[in-house]
């Protein structure tokens, strides 16, 4: 039986040292060994996008990912989008635009529609649908969601 | 998921003698995005988990003279993203593209597709087109198979206990060639192929003559397929729509699919036969440089 293993990675910019059994999910590790529970677990099999984080410059499916992979990585998660400030332009134009209802799939969406501004502020509709087509949301029909993101796409290139 | 042991060799020489010490009980890991889901669900099983993006041979992405040469373990972002990668092999692209979402193409690699031996995997057909070899290490060394015949089954490869697939080598693109890959799915993203097709075409420096052609097929049949009948009709033939037509036909008659969920029998005949006629006529005018 492997024993538990010590991961050090950085998690929103913080050093985060953690414990985890070599088969637990990046996933299980965020939610139920560090306690950041912002990140979903929708399908655990990589087509839902609900437990999307930044990993390296990367969006991914963390529950696809080994928590143990995550030594020496770079994760960025839904509880590092906003600042101390306030929101960030994703967030508020998801509140803004009603892009979301029951709000599971909505934290996978903002980190996935943040790597893409943040690479292609002026990303077009198709674009947008293109690049979160790996994210799904079963409230909405997409439209707001959609909208949300032209919108703070507008908001971020006014910068 | 049961228990594992993870580990993260730094080398080729380590990667294989922990998988060779371990045999059908070790299992190698590259983006995980079929592996992690097979263990967790209990289709596949082992004991030791060996990954393998720490290996410098397997992360490997080098355009030279002598082709393309493709680390199992690079991520199909990086492929596109490299834009002299993109230049050279357009239908290698189409397929990288395409898999997945964003997400799992920011993880999942084209040595995880060979090895998965899924028969829908789509990056499979159009490196069996354009004449890709993988390049296996194992206790007993070096050896290397052509692609189409590394996948054995559903699921299944040609790689014995110990070996691990090491890279892909894609031979540099001739002049005047071209490939294409295009999949049917009932919708635009994140499905499996009911039918993909892959075909490669070599024309002499007319344009209008097909020296050579290569076509695969995936999801209609236990492996990805290389459908040389219908490639080698097209050889020393002006490019013409019968000509066309004929490799279409010649295609699908090698495809030999099953009816499921996705498709019946009938319907996956018929396009791999339109996929066919299309992906040539693309490979084609890729081939001009009209694309």
């Amino acid at each position: 039986m492997p024993g538990l293993v010590h991961v050090t990675t950085t998690i929103n910019g913080n050093q985060t040292d953690f414990l985890c059994e070599p088969r637990q999910s990046l996933l299980e590790c965020l939610r139920d060994v560090v306690g950041m529970t912002g990140s979903k677990e929708g399908c655990n099999d990589g087509n839902c996008g609900a437990c999307t984080v930044n990993m390296d410059g990367r969006i991914v499916c963390s529950c696809l990912v080994l928590g143990v992979e995550a030594q020496g990585a770079e994760v960025n998660t839904i509880e590092g989008v906003a600042s101390a400030e306030g929101l960030h332009p994703i967030q508020q134009s998801f509140l803004e635009n009603a892009a979301l209802q029951c709000g599971i799939c909505t934290p996978g969406f903002i980190v996935a529609a943040k790597a893409l501004l943040e690479a292609e502020p002026d990303a077009d509709e198709a674009r947008i649908r293109h690049w979160l087509a790996g994210n799904l949301c079963r409230c909405t029909g997409y439209d707001k969601i959609v909208r949300a993101v032209l919108d703070a796409g507008e908001r971020m290139r006014a910068g | 998921m049961r228990a594992i042991d993870y580990q993260a060799p730094t080398s080729l020489s380590e990667a294989v003698s922990i998988m060779a010490a371990n045999g059908d009980r070790a299992r190698p890991l590259a983006g995980g995005t079929d592996v992690l889901v097979q263990l967790r669900g209990g289709r596949r099983e082992a004991d030791v988990v060996v990954d393998t993006k720490k290996i410098p041979e397997l992360n490997t992405l080098n355009l030279s003279d002598s082709g393309l040469q493709l680390g199992a373990a690079v991520p199909c972002y990086r492929i596109y993203q490299d834009s002299a990668v993109a230049a050279a092999y357009p239908g290698l692209i189409d397929a990288a593209g395409m898999i997945g979402s964003i997400q799992i193409q920011g993880r999942a690699t084209v040595g995880g597709n060979l090895c998965n031996a899924a028969p829908s995997g789509d990056t499979i057909p159009p490196v069996i087109t354009l004449g890709g070899e993988a390049h296996i290490n194992g206790p007993n060394g070096w050896r290397t198979l052509p692609a189409e015949d590394f996948c054995t089954g559903p699921g299944r490869n040609a790689l014995e206990n110990g070996e691990l697939l090491v890279a892909i080598q894609l031979p540099a693109p001739a002049a005047n060639s071209g490939t294409a890959y295009l999949r049917f799915i009932p919708r635009n993203e994140m499905d499996i192929a009911v039918a993909g097709v892959s075909s490669t075409v070599q024309l002499d420096a007319s344009g209008q003559t097909i020296q050579s052609a290569r076509i695969a097929l995936a999801s209609v049949g236990p492996t990805p397929i290389l459908a040389t009948a219908a490639g080698d009709s097209l050889a020393g033939k002006a490019v013409s729509d019968e000509a066309i037509a004929e490799a279409g036909r010649l295609a699908s008659e090698a495809a030999t699919p099953i009816t499921d969920m996705r498709g019946t029998i009938r319907q996956r005949h018929h396009l791999v036969d339109v996929l066919t006629r299309r992906t040539l006529n693309i490979a084609i005018r890729r081939a001009r440089g009209e694309e």
